[in-house]
Protein backbone atom coordinates (compact mmCIF):
# COMPACT_ATOMS: atom_id res chain seq x y z
CA UNK A 1 0.00 0.00 0.00
CA UNK A 2 1.15 3.26 -0.56
CA UNK A 3 2.20 5.55 1.99
CA UNK A 4 1.14 8.44 0.40
CA UNK A 5 -1.40 9.60 -2.13
CA UNK A 6 1.55 11.44 -3.70
CA UNK A 7 2.74 8.36 -4.61
CA UNK A 8 0.63 7.82 -7.27
CA UNK A 9 1.63 11.59 -9.12
CA UNK A 10 4.76 9.21 -10.05
CA UNK A 11 3.86 8.62 -13.69
CA UNK A 12 5.16 5.26 -13.63
CA UNK A 13 3.70 4.39 -10.12
CA UNK A 14 0.41 5.67 -11.56
CA UNK A 15 0.65 3.47 -15.15
CA UNK A 16 1.59 0.35 -12.81
CA UNK A 17 -1.88 1.41 -10.43
CA UNK A 18 -4.53 2.42 -13.08
CA UNK A 19 -3.45 -0.33 -15.53
CA UNK A 20 -4.96 -2.74 -12.73
CA UNK A 21 -7.68 -0.29 -11.67
CA UNK A 22 -8.53 0.51 -15.34
CA UNK A 23 -10.57 -3.14 -16.48
CA UNK A 24 -12.28 -3.05 -12.67
CA UNK A 25 -13.73 0.70 -13.24
CA UNK A 26 -14.90 0.05 -16.69
CA UNK A 27 -16.44 -2.59 -16.26
CA UNK A 28 -18.21 -2.16 -13.10
CA UNK A 29 -19.16 1.69 -14.73
CA UNK A 30 -20.53 -0.77 -17.80
CA UNK A 31 -22.64 -2.82 -15.40
CA UNK A 32 -23.48 -0.40 -13.36
CA UNK A 33 -24.48 2.43 -16.07
CA UNK A 34 -26.83 -0.57 -17.47
CA UNK A 35 -28.62 -1.27 -14.09
CA UNK A 36 -29.00 2.39 -13.65
CA UNK A 37 -30.85 2.98 -17.00
CA UNK A 38 -32.62 -0.47 -17.63
CA UNK A 39 -34.31 -0.48 -13.92
CA UNK A 40 -35.19 3.05 -14.51
CA UNK A 41 -36.18 3.12 -18.35
CA UNK A 42 -38.15 -0.30 -17.56
CA UNK A 43 -39.26 -1.25 -13.82
CA UNK A 44 -40.47 2.36 -13.03
CA UNK A 45 -43.91 3.43 -13.16
CA UNK A 46 -44.90 6.17 -15.57
CA UNK A 47 -45.20 9.80 -13.55
CA UNK A 48 -48.94 10.47 -13.75
CA UNK A 49 -48.25 13.92 -15.22
CA UNK A 50 -45.08 13.30 -17.81
CA UNK A 51 -46.19 10.05 -18.55
CA UNK A 52 -42.98 8.59 -20.39
CA UNK A 53 -41.25 10.96 -20.54
CA UNK A 54 -39.85 11.65 -16.82
CA UNK A 55 -37.89 8.72 -17.76
CA UNK A 56 -35.30 11.16 -20.02
CA UNK A 57 -34.47 11.87 -15.89
CA UNK A 58 -32.09 8.91 -15.52
CA UNK A 59 -29.96 10.53 -18.22
CA UNK A 60 -30.30 14.16 -17.80
CA UNK A 61 -29.67 14.58 -14.09
CA UNK A 62 -26.83 12.07 -14.21
CA UNK A 63 -25.07 13.88 -17.16
CA UNK A 64 -25.71 17.44 -15.59
CA UNK A 65 -24.03 15.99 -12.31
CA UNK A 66 -20.94 14.66 -13.98
CA UNK A 67 -21.11 18.22 -16.21
CA UNK A 68 -20.50 19.98 -13.31
CA UNK A 69 -18.49 17.51 -10.83
CA UNK A 70 -16.42 17.25 -14.35
CA UNK A 71 -14.94 20.79 -13.58
CA UNK A 72 -14.75 20.91 -9.87
CA UNK A 73 -12.23 18.16 -10.36
CA UNK A 74 -10.61 19.97 -13.50
CA UNK A 75 -10.16 22.84 -10.75
CA UNK A 76 -8.62 20.50 -8.18
CA UNK A 77 -6.38 18.81 -10.73
CA UNK A 78 -4.86 22.90 -11.94
CA UNK A 79 -4.58 23.55 -8.10
CA UNK A 80 -2.24 20.20 -7.85
CA UNK A 81 -0.31 21.02 -10.67
CA UNK A 82 -0.10 24.61 -9.71
CA UNK A 83 0.84 24.28 -6.18
CA UNK A 84 2.72 20.80 -6.11
CA UNK A 85 3.72 20.21 -9.87
CA UNK A 86 2.83 16.98 -10.44
CA UNK A 87 2.28 16.49 -14.23
CA UNK A 88 -0.05 13.42 -13.62
CA UNK A 89 -2.38 15.76 -11.87
CA UNK A 90 -1.94 18.14 -15.34
CA UNK A 91 -2.74 15.76 -17.18
CA UNK A 92 -5.79 14.61 -15.47
CA UNK A 93 -7.40 18.25 -16.07
CA UNK A 94 -6.75 18.14 -19.33
CA UNK A 95 -8.73 14.66 -19.86
CA UNK A 96 -11.88 15.66 -17.56
CA UNK A 97 -12.24 18.62 -20.31
CA UNK A 98 -13.59 16.46 -22.89
CA UNK A 99 -15.76 14.22 -20.82
CA UNK A 100 -16.79 17.09 -19.33
CA UNK A 101 -18.27 18.76 -22.42
CA UNK A 102 -19.72 15.77 -24.10
CA UNK A 103 -21.51 15.33 -20.07
CA UNK A 104 -22.74 18.82 -20.96
CA UNK A 105 -23.76 18.69 -24.31
CA UNK A 106 -25.90 15.64 -23.11
CA UNK A 107 -27.32 17.27 -20.53
CA UNK A 108 -28.20 20.23 -23.11
CA UNK A 109 -29.70 17.60 -25.64
CA UNK A 110 -31.80 15.61 -23.41
CA UNK A 111 -33.06 18.60 -21.96
CA UNK A 112 -34.20 19.60 -25.41
CA UNK A 113 -35.84 16.42 -25.48
CA UNK A 114 -37.44 16.20 -22.52
CA UNK A 115 -38.45 20.25 -22.48
CA UNK A 116 -40.13 19.83 -25.92
CA UNK A 117 -43.23 17.82 -24.35
CA UNK A 118 -43.10 19.15 -21.21
CA UNK A 119 -42.75 22.75 -21.78
CA UNK A 120 -43.31 23.41 -25.18
CA UNK A 121 -40.41 24.28 -25.98
CA UNK A 122 -36.45 22.60 -27.04
CA UNK A 123 -34.62 25.38 -25.81
CA UNK A 124 -35.69 28.55 -23.28
CA UNK A 125 -33.26 31.45 -21.91
CA UNK A 126 -34.07 29.43 -18.31
CA UNK A 127 -31.41 30.00 -15.55
CA UNK A 128 -29.92 26.62 -15.88
CA UNK A 129 -30.07 26.11 -19.43
CA UNK A 130 -28.35 29.29 -20.15
CA UNK A 131 -25.91 28.69 -17.19
CA UNK A 132 -25.01 25.38 -18.90
CA UNK A 133 -24.80 26.92 -22.28
CA UNK A 134 -22.47 29.23 -20.61
CA UNK A 135 -20.56 26.24 -19.11
CA UNK A 136 -20.32 24.66 -22.61
CA UNK A 137 -18.53 27.75 -23.59
CA UNK A 138 -16.36 27.71 -20.62
CA UNK A 139 -15.23 23.72 -21.62
CA UNK A 140 -14.35 24.81 -25.13
CA UNK A 141 -12.07 28.11 -24.30
CA UNK A 142 -10.42 25.43 -21.88
CA UNK A 143 -9.89 23.14 -24.29
CA UNK A 144 -8.94 25.81 -27.04
CA UNK A 145 -6.17 27.11 -24.97
CA UNK A 146 -5.04 23.32 -24.40
CA UNK A 147 -5.06 22.78 -28.05
CA UNK A 148 -3.11 26.33 -29.09
CA UNK A 149 -0.09 25.99 -27.19
CA UNK A 150 2.62 23.47 -27.76
CA UNK A 151 4.97 23.22 -24.85
CA UNK A 152 2.85 21.07 -22.30
CA UNK A 153 4.76 22.96 -19.43
CA UNK A 154 3.47 26.24 -20.40
CA UNK A 155 0.36 25.06 -21.39
CA UNK A 156 -0.86 23.08 -18.07
CA UNK A 157 0.12 26.45 -16.40
CA UNK A 158 -1.71 28.95 -18.53
CA UNK A 159 -4.61 26.15 -18.70
CA UNK A 160 -4.55 26.12 -14.72
CA UNK A 161 -4.63 29.69 -14.10
CA UNK A 162 -7.39 29.82 -16.73
CA UNK A 163 -9.41 27.57 -15.01
CA UNK A 164 -8.83 28.69 -11.50
CA UNK A 165 -9.95 31.93 -12.60
CA UNK A 166 -12.81 30.71 -14.93
CA UNK A 167 -14.30 28.57 -11.93
CA UNK A 168 -14.41 31.91 -10.36
CA UNK A 169 -16.54 33.38 -13.40
CA UNK A 170 -18.64 30.28 -14.28
CA UNK A 171 -19.81 30.51 -10.15
CA UNK A 172 -20.77 34.09 -10.92
CA UNK A 173 -22.45 33.71 -14.05
CA UNK A 174 -25.01 31.22 -12.42
CA UNK A 175 -25.82 33.52 -9.88
CA UNK A 176 -25.55 36.15 -12.69
CA UNK A 177 -28.37 34.32 -15.10
CA UNK A 178 -30.81 33.51 -12.01
CA UNK A 179 -30.77 37.31 -11.49
CA UNK A 180 -31.73 37.62 -14.91
CA UNK A 181 -34.27 35.72 -16.21
CA UNK A 182 -37.11 33.54 -14.23
CA UNK A 183 -36.89 29.80 -14.48
CA UNK A 184 -39.29 26.64 -15.43
CA UNK A 185 -36.95 24.12 -13.55
CA UNK A 186 -38.14 22.51 -10.35
CA UNK A 187 -36.28 23.37 -7.29
CA UNK A 188 -34.21 20.93 -5.99
CA UNK A 189 -35.35 17.15 -6.49
CA UNK A 190 -33.18 15.32 -4.41
CA UNK A 191 -33.01 17.50 -1.98
CA UNK A 192 -32.60 15.75 1.93
CA UNK A 193 -35.75 17.27 3.02
CA UNK A 194 -38.66 14.51 2.33
CA UNK A 195 -41.57 15.81 0.77
CA UNK A 196 -39.70 17.86 -1.73
CA UNK A 197 -37.91 14.98 -3.39
CA UNK A 198 -38.72 12.15 -5.46
CA UNK A 199 -40.28 9.59 -4.50
CA UNK A 200 -38.28 6.89 -3.79
CA UNK A 201 -38.94 4.20 -6.89
CA UNK A 202 -37.60 6.76 -9.05
CA UNK A 203 -34.57 8.26 -6.52
CA UNK A 204 -33.33 4.72 -6.48
CA UNK A 205 -32.30 3.90 -9.94
CA UNK A 206 -31.58 7.68 -10.41
CA UNK A 207 -28.24 7.22 -7.94
CA UNK A 208 -27.63 4.03 -9.68
CA UNK A 209 -27.76 5.96 -12.68
CA UNK A 210 -25.41 8.36 -11.26
CA UNK A 211 -22.89 5.96 -9.82
CA UNK A 212 -22.71 4.40 -13.32
CA UNK A 213 -21.86 7.98 -14.57
CA UNK A 214 -19.71 8.44 -12.14
CA UNK A 215 -17.51 5.58 -12.97
CA UNK A 216 -17.93 6.17 -16.63
CA UNK A 217 -16.00 9.55 -16.48
CA UNK A 218 -13.62 7.90 -13.52
CA UNK A 219 -12.84 5.15 -16.47
CA UNK A 220 -12.34 7.87 -19.27
CA UNK A 221 -10.04 10.24 -17.17
CA UNK A 222 -7.85 7.31 -16.99
CA UNK A 223 -7.67 6.10 -20.03
CA UNK A 224 -6.97 9.73 -21.30
CA UNK A 225 -3.80 10.56 -18.54
CA UNK A 226 -2.54 6.49 -19.57
CA UNK A 227 -2.57 7.71 -23.76
CA UNK A 228 -1.34 10.97 -22.62
CA UNK A 229 1.75 9.79 -20.44
CA UNK A 230 2.38 7.08 -23.47
CA UNK A 231 2.24 10.11 -25.75
CA UNK A 232 4.76 11.52 -23.98
CA UNK A 233 7.06 8.93 -23.35
CA UNK A 234 6.82 8.48 -27.33
CA UNK A 235 7.77 12.14 -27.81
CA UNK A 236 10.70 11.57 -25.59
CA UNK A 237 11.83 8.31 -27.23
CA UNK A 238 11.48 10.28 -30.92
CA UNK A 239 13.67 13.11 -29.41
CA UNK A 240 16.25 11.26 -28.14
CA UNK A 241 16.64 9.56 -31.21
CA UNK A 242 16.80 12.42 -32.97
CA UNK A 243 19.75 13.65 -30.85
CA UNK A 244 21.51 10.40 -31.31
CA UNK B 1 4.53 54.26 -12.96
CA UNK B 2 3.09 57.03 -14.24
CA UNK B 3 5.53 57.53 -17.00
CA UNK B 4 4.62 53.70 -18.11
CA UNK B 5 0.73 54.47 -17.84
CA UNK B 6 1.40 57.76 -20.37
CA UNK B 7 4.27 55.38 -23.08
CA UNK B 8 0.85 53.17 -23.06
CA UNK B 9 -1.13 56.35 -23.86
CA UNK B 10 0.62 57.83 -26.39
CA UNK B 11 1.61 54.40 -28.06
CA UNK B 12 -2.22 53.60 -28.48
CA UNK B 13 -3.57 57.35 -29.54
CA UNK B 14 -0.41 57.28 -32.52
CA UNK B 15 -1.28 56.64 -35.78
CA UNK B 16 -1.46 52.78 -36.24
CA UNK B 17 -3.04 52.37 -32.27
CA UNK B 18 -5.50 51.37 -33.20
CA UNK B 19 -7.14 54.42 -31.41
CA UNK B 20 -10.55 55.32 -32.46
CA UNK B 21 -11.37 51.86 -34.27
CA UNK B 22 -13.48 50.41 -31.35
CA UNK B 23 -15.75 53.80 -31.52
CA UNK B 24 -16.31 52.63 -35.24
CA UNK B 25 -16.87 49.51 -34.64
CA UNK B 26 -19.22 50.82 -31.95
CA UNK B 27 -21.08 53.20 -33.90
CA UNK B 28 -21.13 50.64 -36.92
CA UNK B 29 -22.64 47.63 -34.97
CA UNK B 30 -25.37 50.22 -33.46
CA UNK B 31 -26.35 51.49 -37.17
CA UNK B 32 -26.53 47.56 -38.34
CA UNK B 33 -28.99 46.58 -35.47
CA UNK B 34 -31.39 48.98 -37.06
CA UNK B 35 -31.12 47.75 -40.54
CA UNK B 36 -31.81 44.05 -39.25
CA UNK B 37 -34.33 44.13 -36.67
CA UNK B 38 -36.53 47.40 -38.18
CA UNK B 39 -36.60 51.03 -37.16
CA UNK B 40 -39.82 51.19 -35.59
CA UNK B 41 -39.29 52.88 -31.89
CA UNK B 42 -40.68 50.26 -30.02
CA UNK B 43 -39.15 47.84 -31.38
CA UNK B 44 -35.74 49.04 -30.61
CA UNK B 45 -36.13 50.41 -27.88
CA UNK B 46 -36.75 47.74 -25.31
CA UNK B 47 -33.73 46.24 -27.07
CA UNK B 48 -31.78 49.20 -26.94
CA UNK B 49 -29.85 48.57 -23.24
CA UNK B 50 -28.33 44.91 -24.67
CA UNK B 51 -27.55 46.26 -28.12
CA UNK B 52 -25.70 49.47 -26.29
CA UNK B 53 -23.92 46.95 -24.22
CA UNK B 54 -23.22 44.34 -26.18
CA UNK B 55 -21.47 46.59 -28.65
CA UNK B 56 -19.69 48.24 -26.26
CA UNK B 57 -18.47 44.63 -25.14
CA UNK B 58 -17.57 43.96 -28.64
CA UNK B 59 -15.75 46.77 -29.10
CA UNK B 60 -14.07 46.36 -25.84
CA UNK B 61 -12.32 42.79 -27.61
CA UNK B 62 -11.31 44.61 -30.73
CA UNK B 63 -8.19 45.97 -29.27
CA UNK B 64 -7.07 43.45 -26.18
CA UNK B 65 -5.17 41.59 -27.94
CA UNK B 66 -2.73 44.77 -28.50
CA UNK B 67 -2.66 45.27 -24.67
CA UNK B 68 0.43 42.92 -24.35
CA UNK B 69 1.34 41.64 -27.91
CA UNK B 70 3.26 44.50 -29.53
CA UNK B 71 5.37 44.89 -26.47
CA UNK B 72 6.17 41.24 -25.90
CA UNK B 73 7.02 40.90 -30.07
CA UNK B 74 9.72 43.83 -29.28
CA UNK B 75 11.12 42.33 -25.89
CA UNK B 76 9.97 45.34 -23.90
CA UNK B 77 7.80 43.26 -21.64
CA UNK B 78 10.86 41.51 -20.47
CA UNK B 79 12.27 44.22 -19.74
CA UNK B 80 8.74 45.40 -17.24
CA UNK B 81 8.89 41.73 -16.04
CA UNK B 82 12.36 42.48 -14.74
CA UNK B 83 11.61 46.12 -13.66
CA UNK B 84 11.79 47.34 -9.98
CA UNK B 85 7.35 48.06 -10.35
CA UNK B 86 6.06 44.66 -10.06
CA UNK B 87 4.74 43.07 -12.80
CA UNK B 88 0.62 42.74 -11.44
CA UNK B 89 1.16 46.37 -10.81
CA UNK B 90 2.25 46.53 -15.07
CA UNK B 91 -0.43 44.95 -16.12
CA UNK B 92 -3.21 46.73 -14.16
CA UNK B 93 -1.80 50.04 -15.36
CA UNK B 94 -1.48 48.10 -19.38
CA UNK B 95 -5.71 47.71 -18.35
CA UNK B 96 -6.27 51.03 -17.20
CA UNK B 97 -4.39 52.44 -20.03
CA UNK B 98 -6.70 49.87 -22.48
CA UNK B 99 -9.78 51.23 -20.27
CA UNK B 100 -8.70 55.35 -20.69
CA UNK B 101 -8.66 54.11 -24.56
CA UNK B 102 -11.78 52.10 -25.34
CA UNK B 103 -13.63 51.94 -22.55
CA UNK B 104 -14.38 55.68 -21.45
CA UNK B 105 -14.29 57.02 -25.03
CA UNK B 106 -17.14 54.47 -25.60
CA UNK B 107 -19.04 55.40 -22.37
CA UNK B 108 -18.89 58.88 -23.78
CA UNK B 109 -20.40 58.38 -27.12
CA UNK B 110 -22.59 55.72 -25.53
CA UNK B 111 -25.87 58.18 -25.28
CA UNK B 112 -25.41 59.34 -28.68
CA UNK B 113 -25.43 55.83 -29.72
CA UNK B 114 -28.47 55.76 -27.70
CA UNK B 115 -30.30 58.36 -29.60
CA UNK B 116 -30.17 56.41 -32.83
CA UNK B 117 -31.70 53.04 -30.95
CA UNK B 118 -34.82 55.41 -29.21
CA UNK B 119 -33.36 54.68 -25.68
CA UNK B 120 -35.78 56.11 -23.17
CA UNK B 121 -35.01 59.18 -21.95
CA UNK B 122 -34.97 57.94 -18.55
CA UNK B 123 -31.84 55.85 -19.53
CA UNK B 124 -29.04 57.86 -20.45
CA UNK B 125 -27.82 58.65 -17.04
CA UNK B 126 -27.88 54.96 -16.20
CA UNK B 127 -26.28 54.18 -19.45
CA UNK B 128 -23.67 56.50 -18.51
CA UNK B 129 -22.93 54.86 -15.12
CA UNK B 130 -23.19 51.62 -15.74
CA UNK B 131 -20.95 51.48 -18.16
CA UNK B 132 -18.79 54.17 -16.38
CA UNK B 133 -18.42 51.16 -13.61
CA UNK B 134 -18.70 48.17 -15.56
CA UNK B 135 -15.97 48.91 -18.59
CA UNK B 136 -13.07 48.68 -16.02
CA UNK B 137 -14.15 45.09 -15.06
CA UNK B 138 -14.29 44.90 -19.34
CA UNK B 139 -10.73 45.94 -19.53
CA UNK B 140 -9.20 44.21 -16.85
CA UNK B 141 -10.87 40.51 -17.82
CA UNK B 142 -9.26 41.41 -21.24
CA UNK B 143 -6.05 41.96 -19.86
CA UNK B 144 -6.03 38.46 -18.20
CA UNK B 145 -6.94 37.12 -21.55
CA UNK B 146 -4.33 38.87 -23.33
CA UNK B 147 -2.13 37.36 -20.60
CA UNK B 148 -2.80 34.12 -21.25
CA UNK B 149 -2.36 34.38 -25.10
CA UNK B 150 -0.12 36.56 -25.63
CA UNK B 151 2.56 33.91 -26.99
CA UNK B 152 0.49 32.95 -29.25
CA UNK B 153 1.01 33.39 -33.40
CA UNK B 154 -2.78 33.76 -34.19
CA UNK B 155 -4.15 34.22 -30.63
CA UNK B 156 -6.62 36.95 -31.72
CA UNK B 157 -9.54 34.21 -32.12
CA UNK B 158 -8.59 32.40 -29.31
CA UNK B 159 -8.49 35.63 -26.89
CA UNK B 160 -12.36 36.47 -27.79
CA UNK B 161 -13.36 32.33 -27.40
CA UNK B 162 -11.71 32.93 -23.63
CA UNK B 163 -12.81 36.12 -22.86
CA UNK B 164 -16.60 36.48 -23.56
CA UNK B 165 -17.59 33.71 -21.22
CA UNK B 166 -15.73 35.80 -18.55
CA UNK B 167 -17.87 38.95 -19.69
CA UNK B 168 -21.19 37.00 -19.05
CA UNK B 169 -21.59 38.73 -15.21
CA UNK B 170 -20.46 42.30 -16.50
CA UNK B 171 -22.96 42.16 -19.31
CA UNK B 172 -26.02 40.50 -17.07
CA UNK B 173 -26.01 43.31 -14.32
CA UNK B 174 -24.73 46.37 -16.98
CA UNK B 175 -27.72 45.88 -18.80
CA UNK B 176 -30.21 45.15 -16.14
CA UNK B 177 -28.72 48.64 -14.46
CA UNK B 178 -29.80 50.61 -17.84
CA UNK B 179 -33.08 48.29 -18.22
CA UNK B 180 -34.32 49.51 -14.67
CA UNK B 181 -33.14 52.51 -15.17
CA UNK B 182 -35.25 53.20 -18.33
CA UNK B 183 -38.46 51.62 -16.63
CA UNK B 184 -37.80 53.61 -13.87
CA UNK B 185 -37.31 50.80 -11.05
CA UNK B 186 -34.45 50.78 -8.64
CA UNK B 187 -30.90 50.25 -10.16
CA UNK B 188 -29.22 49.81 -6.77
CA UNK B 189 -28.77 46.48 -6.31
CA UNK B 190 -27.32 45.47 -10.47
CA UNK B 191 -25.52 48.72 -9.69
CA UNK B 192 -23.93 47.32 -6.69
CA UNK B 193 -23.29 44.11 -8.36
CA UNK B 194 -21.55 45.26 -11.11
CA UNK B 195 -19.50 47.93 -8.90
CA UNK B 196 -18.12 44.19 -6.92
CA UNK B 197 -17.38 42.63 -10.47
CA UNK B 198 -14.99 45.62 -11.48
CA UNK B 199 -13.68 46.06 -8.32
CA UNK B 200 -12.93 42.39 -7.83
CA UNK B 201 -11.70 41.94 -11.20
CA UNK B 202 -9.08 45.05 -10.39
CA UNK B 203 -8.00 43.11 -7.56
CA UNK B 204 -7.45 39.70 -8.23
CA UNK B 205 -6.61 39.43 -11.42
CA UNK B 206 -3.77 41.67 -12.27
CA UNK B 207 -2.44 38.62 -9.95
CA UNK B 208 -3.45 36.12 -12.34
CA UNK B 209 -2.46 38.07 -15.58
CA UNK B 210 0.95 38.25 -14.25
CA UNK B 211 1.24 34.78 -13.43
CA UNK B 212 -0.02 33.64 -16.92
CA UNK B 213 2.58 36.87 -17.91
CA UNK B 214 5.75 34.82 -16.50
CA UNK B 215 4.95 31.36 -17.75
CA UNK B 216 4.80 33.45 -21.17
CA UNK B 217 8.09 34.79 -20.93
CA UNK B 218 9.77 31.75 -19.75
Amino acid sequence: MASSMWEYANPTRFMQVSGRLLPWVAGAALVVTAAGLIWGFFFTPDDFRQGATVKIVFVHVPAAMMAINAWVMMLVASLIWIVRRHHVSALAAKAAAPVGVTMTAIALISGGIWGQPMWGTWWAWDPRLTAFLILFLFYLGYMALWAALDDPDTAADLTGVLCLVGSVFALMSRYAVNFWSQGLHQGASLSVQPGERMDIVFRMPLYVSMTGFGLIFVALVLIGVRTEIRARRMRALVMRERMA
Amino acid sequence: MIALLVRDLRIATRAGGGFGLGLAFFLILVVLVPLGVGPEADRLAPIAPGILWVGALLACLLSLDRIFALDYEDGSLDILATAPVPLEAVVALKALAHWITTGLPLTLAAPVLGVLMHLPREGYAWLVLSLAVGTPALSMIGAFGAALTVGLRRGGLLLSLLVLPLYVPTLIYGTEVVRRGAEGLATATPLLLLGGITAGAAGLLPFAAAAALRVNLR
